[in-house]
């Protein structure tokens, strides 16, 4: 088969796994100047997938997607010295204050102007916020199918993917047709390490914002070796319209903000009867978790 | 995340010598390769930054998978099966954790896929590796192998091997026999060549690491009706040829991860590298010496991992109220393994860098005659790393069986048990003082630097001339003191006039020599970074009593009662 066309959606994260006092602030929000950036880390699970691909699959190549502040940039290079091909950093200060219906609405536009495509692959969700939404609210706004939990790629051809999935009680495998949404579950394989000559190589990969604040030399290095340009797209790159970004387009407030200890466990196992269903939703409701 | 690079300040502190200017401008030959290789250095500070972000990712690789699969390597081992060796499946995991992030053949030009890195980063990403898995270290570091290749090898040779070292290959240097082990030059293993002019390999190795490796290194006598070194070629062997069967895998004390064979060549067929009856005068010399210095870089792993399971151990285990830590018969012992440490680690990078400038100047005068101080320098410096690396094999060596003596020690009877990892730490260590030469065969090496008066003159004319701040004059007079006497108790053993009775004394004066050079290497450390003046005055008063006492024994030894310590007297 020759190659695929993946986009990998990844998103820069406060290390939330090692919280220390000061992680949060009065106001109950995240102080995130006290918790070190990160690669999210089921997005680095999905990026070893798409590696993987590429190296299955000569011709194959993996771009990764990501919104956030300028600083961003850093887990593009950092998906670079792992393998990657490239990245867009989609930034743009319109963009603050996005949930996850905007974020997922800009992360599709930007993904529509990257089309066509085979896979976008991410994390089945970021440390930071844990809702999981993203991956799939992208599918739907793309049109095409989602897996969703995935732990393993099991082979691709032109028409088809067939994937692994974690559930709780085991794993299911499953087909689905190309092009669509993949989301990596935490027990897939962990990501390689760093390649010693891409980090060489892409070392010096700066993207638009960050060439500004650089010296004389490096606009000359980029001017030699372009592929050390990270591509930054702004809300009028991606033809977005503004009521859907932002505060303005995101639904979710956050009303208060809690230190909770979980005593419940992560998932039940429910009927399609019209019962259950109807339970659930009543039940939601009334804890406010929708609604 | 644990990473064995980055919670180790010493080893950037290492990497930042300010000797690094030179050794990465002659190694890059002004940075020739920037406009033609995307991932060679553009000038000195991206070379010492990507130096930096690589061995970061070794730090990594070592950190969360070669160090957490230790123990399961120790205790799985490898085993033989259908005439191949198979690793433990923590060793095949580390191997290629490293291949795929481009760690192996790092040493070797660009044009064979390498990342031309110096002895410096080299060793410390040795030395780095050898603190998670001393026993992996082996397998790691035998691509030195690649270098000797590179350094003697013909064009085909390089071009037919070299590239396979990026991709994953293994190596092997088969020198040992039955018959053969210190001695080399009694190295029996046949090379005939056969109608078709192909050399053919015929005999038995013993004790090989790493046996049945993609690519081995095989000394063999190739002048028919000789006895000597002067009858061994170098080959190179390929393992997709037939004609090699491993025998067995030897059952070791430690290092279990690192499969030992014993080897049957039955007309294996091989490749000549360099030139015929150079074998062991000239490449496995060289080969040695590398080998020498990766052995120095695994005792200093070895070491770090020792003190770092017995401080752990020693703030973690209360008695008598309190922990351990607390009792000045634990934190003396502690405090000896640091500095210990820090003398041996100075040692290391201080020979590292003399033998990156001369090899690279070996190198270049290959491209081009070199000019007069250039070859000055050269010899120079080839001089200096004959001298240093083996007073720096032995140091390390004998340093990291005490250092896992005492760590092992602190633990009192639990690490007796194989509940820590220092019982393994303990046994990896002992055959850092065996292997690549005994320490008994790097002082007849190392013997040459104090009768030539080698080590006195870097001490007089280098280390002591150097500008120290008046803070450290006492420390630098106790150096001096300490080369007097040093000076003085050599020439009382040379003055005897008999080579035996210069070997018998031998160690004593090698170390002291040592115990000297360390000191100043620290003393030099304390100019660069305060904080070393606490190690620096603890190790140089420990050397001092050290010395003290070797040169009693010697100024008191009747050179007439010599005699009483033969067995079968010859005469």
């Amino acid at each position: 088969m020759s190659g695929l066309k993946i986009i990998v959606l990844a998103k820069q994260v406060p290390d939330t796994r090692n919280v220390g006092k000061d992680a949060m602030k009065a106001d109950g929000t995240v102080n995130r100047a006290a918790l070190p950036a990160i690669f999210n880390p089921e997005d680095l699970n999905a990026l070893e997938q798409a590696l993987r691909l590429k190296e299955r699959y000569p011709g194959t190549t993996v771009t990764i997607l990501t919104m956030g502040p300028g600083r961003a940039a850093e887990i593009i290079r950092e998906a670079m010295y792992r393998g990657a091909d490239g990245g867009i950093l989609i930034t743009d200060r319109k963009f603050a204050g996005s949930d996850t219906l905007a974020t997922s609405y800009a992360l599709s536009l930007a993904v529509r102007k990257l089309s066509p495509f085979d896979i976008v692959i991410a994390g089945r969700q970021a440390i930071d916020g844990d809702t999981a939404q993203v991956g799939p609210q992208v599918a739907e706004k793309l049109g095409v199918p989602q897996v969703t939990y995935a732990e393993e790629i099991i082979s691709v051809n032109k028409k088809q993917i067939t994937i692994e999935r974690r559930l709780e009680r085991g794993v299911e495998t499953v087909s689905a047709p190309l092009p669509l949404v993949v989301t990596v579950h935490s027990s897939a394989p962990e990501c390689r390490s760093r390649h010693a000559k891409y980090t060489i190589k892409y070392k010096h990969a700066r993207s638009l914002g960050e060439l500004q604040e650089s010296s004389e030399d490096y606009l000359q290095l980029q001017k030699d070796r372009p592929y050390l340009l990270i591509k930054e797209w702004s809300v009028a790159d991606i033809n977005a319209d503004l009521d859907q970004l932002g505060l303005s387009g995101s639904p979710t407030k956050v009303k208060k903000i809690e230190n909770v200890v979980f005593t419940g466990r992560d998932s039940r196992i429910l009927s399609d009867s019209d019962n259950d269903i109807e339970g659930l939703m009543k039940e939601m409701i009334e804890n406010h978790t929708i609604g | 995340m644990a990473n064995f690079y980055i919670d180790n300040k010493d080893l950037k502190f290492h990497l930042d010598h300010p000797g690094m200017k030179k050794i990465v401008q002659l190694k890059e030959r002004d940075f020739a390769e920037k406009s033609s290789c995307d991932y060679a250095f553009l000038d000195f500070e991206d070379a010492m930054d990507s130096y930096d972000k690589i061995l970061e990712i070794v730090g990594d690789i070592c950190g969360n998978i070669i160090a957490p699969n230790a123990e399961s390597v120790d205790a799985e081992g490898p085993e033989l099966l259908n005439n191949r060796v198979k690793y433990a499946r923590g060793t095949a995991e580390n191997h290629e954790a490293l291949t795929r992030a481009g760690l192996i053949g790092m040493s070797l030009p660009r044009k064979y896929g390498g990342l031309n890195f110096p002895m410096v980063p080299y060793v410390m990403a040795a030395e780095i590796v050898s603190r998670a898995d001393a026993g992996f270290a082996n397998i790691w570091g035998l691509q030195d192998c690649a270098e000797t290749l590179h350094e003697f090898g013909s064009e085909d040779i390089k071009n037919e091997f070299l590239p396979r070292f990026n991709k994953g290959a293994t190596a092997a240097m088969d020198l040992t026999e039955p018959d053969a082990g210190s001695d080399l030059q009694a190295v029996q293993l046949k090379a005939s060549r056969n109608k078709d002019g192909i050399w053919l390999l015929n005999g038995v190795k013993r004790f090989i690491t790493n046996g049945d490796a993609d690519i081995s290194l095989v000394l063999a006598r190739s002048e028919e009706g000789t006895t000597d070194g002067r009858g061994l070629s170098l080959f190179v062997y390929d393992r997709k040829d037939d004609g090699l069967t491993i025998r067995r895998i030897e059952n070791k004390l430690g290092i279990k991860g690192s499969p030992t064979c014993e080897l049957v060549f039955r007309n294996a067929p091989a490749k000549l590298v360099g030139d015929r009856k150079f074998g062991l005068i000239k490449y496995v010399m060289s080969l040695m010496n590398s080998a020498r210095l990766g052995v120095a870089a695994q005792s200093v792993g070895i070491s770090e991992a020792a003190y770092r399971e017995a401080l752990k151990y020693a703030e973690e285990r209360t008695q008598f109220g309190r922990p351990i830590i607390y009792f000045p018969a634990v934190f003396e012992m502690l405090r000896k393994m640091q500095v210990k440490i820090h003398a041996q680690r100075s040692l290391l990078y201080e020979t590292a860098r003399f033998v990156d400038i001369y090899k690279n100047y070996n190198a270049i005068s290959e491209e081009r005659k070199l000019e007069t101080e250039e070859r000055s320098e050269q010899k120079k410096y080839q001089r200096l790393s004959d001298v240093f690396t083996p007073m720096l094999k032995l140091i390390a060596s004998e340093y990291s069986n005490e250092i896992a003596y005492d760590a092992l020690q602190i633990h009192g009877g639990a690490g007796f048990m194989k509940d820590f990892p220092i019982e393994r730490i303990y046994r990896d260590a002992r055959i850092t003082s065996i292997y690549e030469g005994t320490s008994q065969l790097q002082v007849v090496a190392a013997i040459r630097g104090v009768t030539s008066g080698a080590y006195l003159n870097i001490i007089r004319e280098s280390y002591e001339k150097e500008n120290y701040e008046p803070e450290m004059d006492y420390l630098k007079s106790v150096l001096t003191g300490m080369t007097d006497e040093y000076e003085k108790t050599v020439n009382k053993v040379v003055a005897e006039d008999n080579n035996e009775y210069v070997d018998f004394h031998a160690r004593r004066l090698v170390e002291m020599a040592a115990n000297i050079i360390m000191g100043y290497l620290l003393l030099k450390d304390v100019r660069r970074d305060e904080s070393y003046i606490k190690p620096a005055a603890i190790f140089i008063g420990y050397g001092k009593s050290q010395n003290l006492e070797r040169a009693a024994y010697i100024m008191d030894f009747d050179a007439r009662e010599f005699g009483s310590f033969k067995f079968n007297p010859e005469s």
